[in-house]
C-alpha cells in the first residue's frame, strides 16, 4: 500500500515539475540513444563486414599489408598499391591445389561507384553471407566487350534498366573530369541485392576495361591513338595486369600451403591472405576504437545523469514544505526518500524507452543513407541481449544517482525540526 | 486521558538553553486552547505531542502511550493513525488536487481509513461541510486562497476520525471574520467526529472557543 502510494506521489509529483524535467529528460534521451546507437552500429556494422564475403578462402594481390588488400578488393574501400600481373594469375590457375580464382582490375568508376573488371566466374563463385550466391535480378551476365552489370544499389539509386547506356570515368571518386565517353556501355543485367559491397559495383568484362584504356598515356587519352569501339572488338584485349584475384581451394587443409607458396611466388611480389583473419585482424584495430567511443558515450549518459540529480537536488530545496506535511499525517523518511529514488528511476526509464523509439525512428530514417554512401547495410533487428543489458544499466544508474537526492530528502525527513515549513 | 505531560522540557541539539512546559491534562473530546507570544515554544510543544520531535525531559502520553518508549517509526504510525495536523500556512502537497490532499491520511493508515469509509466521500463532504464549493476540490494547491488552502488541510486533519487534532496557528492568515467562521467549523466537526483539538494561537480572542486553555510564556526557560 505504501509503495503504491509512493509511486502515485512521485508520478504526479513527476507532472507538476513537468516543465523543468522536459528539458533534463530530454538531455538523458539523446545520451542513451546515442549509448544504444553506438553498440546497435558497433554489432551491426561487424555484421555487415562479416557477411560481404564467404566462400573465398584466399585475396591475392600484389605485395602489401593484409588490411589494405581486404578493404581494397572486397570493400572497395581505398586503393592497390601495384597490380598484380596478368603472367603470375596464369601460373596460380595452373596450380592445381586451387578449385577457382576469380579476377578483379579495379581503377575506373561510374557516378561514385567503382567499376569492377571481372569475368563469368565472379558470377559463378562469389559468395556472401552464408554461402549464398549471386544472382541476376534482370538480364545477364555480360557476355559483349562493352556490356555492363550494375550492382543491385547502383541500379536503383541511379534507376538505370537493362539496355540502358552509360558512361564510365576514369579513375574513382564522385565527380571525375576524364570519361570514356567514346565507348558508352550496355547494361546487359541487374544484380539481386545482397547488402554487401557487391551492390555497389560495375561489373564489366577485363577485356572492355582493356579496350577502352587502348592509346590512354598518363591518365588521358592520347588524341588520334585511341580506338573506336568496333575496332577494339577486333583487337587482342588480354590485359596485362589485374588488381587482385579472389581464390577458392580445393581442399581447405590446403589453403595455408598455398598461402606460403603464393607468398614466396618468385615471379613477382605477391600477397596471399584469409579474409576471416584479415577481418579480424580489422576488428582488433577497430575495437580500441569502438571501445573508446563507447567510453565516451557511457561518459555523456553519466553527465546527463549527473544533470538531472542537479535538478532534483535543486528542486528538492522547493519541496521542505511538501515533506514537512506529508510527514505531519505521518509519511516515515523512509517513504520520504523512497518519493526521490521513484522519481529519479522513473525519469531515467522514461528517458530508456524514449530513447530506443528515438533509436528505431533514427535507424528507419538513417538506414538507406548508410546504404547508399557508406555501403553499411543496417537491419531493423530486435535489440540483442548486450544491448538490452546496456539500456536496463541505464534506470540502474538512474536508481544509484536518485540515492543522493533520497538519501538528502530522508535525512530532512528525520531532522530534529520537523515541524513545519519554517 | 488524550495528552498527559508532565515536567515536559525540550533542548534544541548543541543548545544550553531549555524550554519547559507546564504540565497538561486533557481529557479526549476535550479542546485546548494553547496562547503564548512567539517564541514561547508553542510549535515546540506541537512538534512534541505529535511525536516528530522526541522530548529531551519529562514524560509524555498521547493517546495513552508513552511516546518516549515509541521507536521513530512507531511514532510515525501513531501519527498517521491518530492525529490531525494543521499548519499555520503551506499545508498542502502542492502537485495534488485539494481532493487528494484531504483524503492524504487515509492513504498513510489504514485505520482512517477504514473510519472514513470511503475517503472520497468523507473528504468531499467534510469540505462542503468547511465551506468549500465543490469546483475547488480538483483544484491544485497553488490555485486555492489561502482561506480554502486551510480549510483543506482542515479536512485533512479530520477525515478519518483521528481522535486528537493538533492546529499551529492556522487562522494567522486570515481576517477576522474568516477565522471566527474557520475556528467556529472546525470545533462544530471535531464535534462530529469526538477529536480533541489542541489549538495554538497568539490571538486571545480565540481564546473564548476553548475549553481548556494553557499560557505559554516567554520565561518558560528554567534554569539549566
Amino acid at each position: 500500500m505504501k509503495l503504491s502510494l509512493a509511486l502515485s506521489l512521485a508520478m504526479a509529483s513527476l507532472w507538476h515539475r513537468r516543465r523543468i524535467l522536459l528539458l533534463v529528460t530530454l538531455t538523458l534521451t539523446l545520451s542513451v540513444s546515442l549509448l544504444l546507437g553506438v553498440q546497435y552500429l558497433r554489432t551491426e556494422v561487424r555484421q555487415s563486414f562479416n557477411s560481404a564475403v564467404s566462400g573465398t578462402d584466399l585475396i591475392i594481390g600484389a605485395r602489401s599489408g593484409e588490411l589494405n588488400l581486404l578493404l581494397y578488393s572486397v570493400f572497395h574501400i581505398g586503393h592497390a598499391t601495384n597490380n598484380l600481373g596478368w603472367n603470375s594469375f596464369q601460373e596460380l590457375q595452373k596450380d592445381g591445389r586451387i578449385d577457382w580464382l576469380i579476377p578483379l582490375s579495379l581503377g575506373d568508376s561510374y557516378r561514385g561507384h567503382r567499376v569492377v573488371g571481372t569475368d563469368s566466374r565472379f558470377l559463378e563463385h562469389y559468395q556472401y553471407g552464408d554461402d549464398q550466391p549471386l544472382q541476376l535480378a534482370k538480364g545477364r551476365w555480360f557476355s559483349d566487350v562493352f556490356d555492363v552489370v550494375l550492382g543491385a544499389q547502383v541500379a536503383r539509386t541511379l534507376g538505370h534498366r537493362t539496355g540502358d547506356e552509360i558512361v564510365l570515368s576514369h579513375g574513382g571518386g564522385r565527380t571525375s573530369f576524364v570519361k570514356h565517353d567514346q565507348h558508352p556501355f550496355r547494361v546487359s543485367g541487374i544484380l539481386a541485392a545482397t547488402g554487401t559491397p557487391v551492390d555497389r559495383g560495375v561489373y564489366v568484362s577485363l577485356e572492355g576495361l582493356e579496350a577502352i584504356h587502348i592509346g590512354w598515356e598518363a591518365g588521358v587519352p592520347a588524341p588520334g591513338r585511341t580506338l573506336s569501339a568496333d575496332a577494339a572488338r577486333n583487337r587482342e584485349l588480354t590485359p596485362d595486369t589485374i588488381t587482385a584475384a579472389l581464390t577458392g581451394i580445393k581442399r581447405q587443409i590446403l589453403t595455408f600451403q598455398v598461402q606460403r607458396d603464393i607468398n614466396q611466388y618468385g615471379g613477382e611480389p605477391l600477397s596471399a591472405i584469409l579474409p576471416g583473419v584479415a577481418l579480424a585482424q580489422l576488428w582488433q584495430v577497430l575495437e580500441q576504437f569502438e571501445l573508446l567511443l563507447l567510453g565516451i558515450t557511457t561518459f555523456v549518459v553519466v553527465i546527463s545523469l549527473a544533470g538531472l540529480v542537479t535538478v532534483l537536488l535543486t528542486l528538492q530545496t522547493h519541496r521542505h514544505q511538501e515533506i514537512a506535511v506529508l510527514r505531519a499525517n505521518g509519511a516515515s523518511p523512509s517513504l520520504i526518500g523512497s518519493l526521490y529514488l521513484l522519481e529519479c528511476t522513473g525519469l531515467a526509464v522514461t528517458a530508456t524507452v524514449l530513447a530506443t523509439g528515438l533509436w528505431y525512428l533514427l535507424l528507419l530514417a538513417v538506414a538507406p543513407w548508410l546504404l547508399d554512401v557508406w555501403g553499411i547495410a543496417i537491419n531493423l533487428r530486435r535489440l540483442t541481449v548486450a544491448e538490452g543489458l546496456l539500456l536496463a544499466s541505464v534506470p540502474l544508474a538512474g536508481l544509484a544517482v536518485g540515492a543522493i537526492p533520497a538519501f538528502k530528502a530522508w535525512q530532512l525527513g528525520n531532522r530534529a525540526s520537523g515541524w513545519g515549513a519554517q | 486521558m488524550i495528552i498527559k505531560t508532565t515536567n515536559l522540557g525540550w533542548q534544541w541539539p548543541g543548545q544550553s538553553a531549555q524550554l519547559r512546559f507546564p504540565d497538561i491534562s486533557l481529557p479526549a473530546g476535550e479542546h485546548l486552547f494553547i496562547h503564548g507570544p512567539s517564541g514561547s515554544g508553542k510549535t515546540t510543544l506541537l512538534s512534541l505531542l505529535s511525536g516528530l520531535n522526541r522530548a529531551t525531559l519529562g514524560s509524555i502520553r498521547v493517546h495513552g502511550q508513552d511516546l518516549a518508549r515509541l521507536s521513530g517509526g512507531g511514532r510515525d504510525r501513531l501519527r498517521a493513525d491518530r492525529t490531525g495536523v494543521i499548519f499555520q500556512q503551506f499545508n498542502l502537497v502542492p502537485y495534488l488536487s485539494a481532493l487528494d490532499n484531504a483524503t492524504l491520511p487515509c492513504r498513510l493508515s489504514g485505520r482512517r481509513r477504514q473510519q472514513a469509509g470511503d475517503p472520497a466521500v468523507a473528504a468531499r463532504q467534510l469540505m462542503t461541510a468547511l465551506g468549500l464549493p465543490g469546483e475547488t476540490f480538483n483544484r491544485k494547491a497553488p490555485e486555492l486562497s489561502t482561506g480554502q488552502q486551510q480549510r483543506v488541510a482542515a479536512a485533512r486533519a479530520l477525515i478519518g476520525a483521528p481522535p486528537l487534532i493538533l492546529a499551529d496557528e492556522p487562522t494567522s492568515a486570515l481576517d477576522v471574520v474568516n477565522r471566527d467562521r474557520f475556528v467556529a467549523l472546525l470545533l462544530e466537526q471535531a464535534a462530529g467526529t469526538g477529536s480533541s483539538v489542541v489549538f495554538v494561537s497568539h490571538d486571545p480572542a480565540l481564546a473564548s472557543h476553548f475549553g481548556n486553555h494553557l499560557e505559554l510564556l516567554t520565561d518558560t526557560e528554567a534554569n539549566p
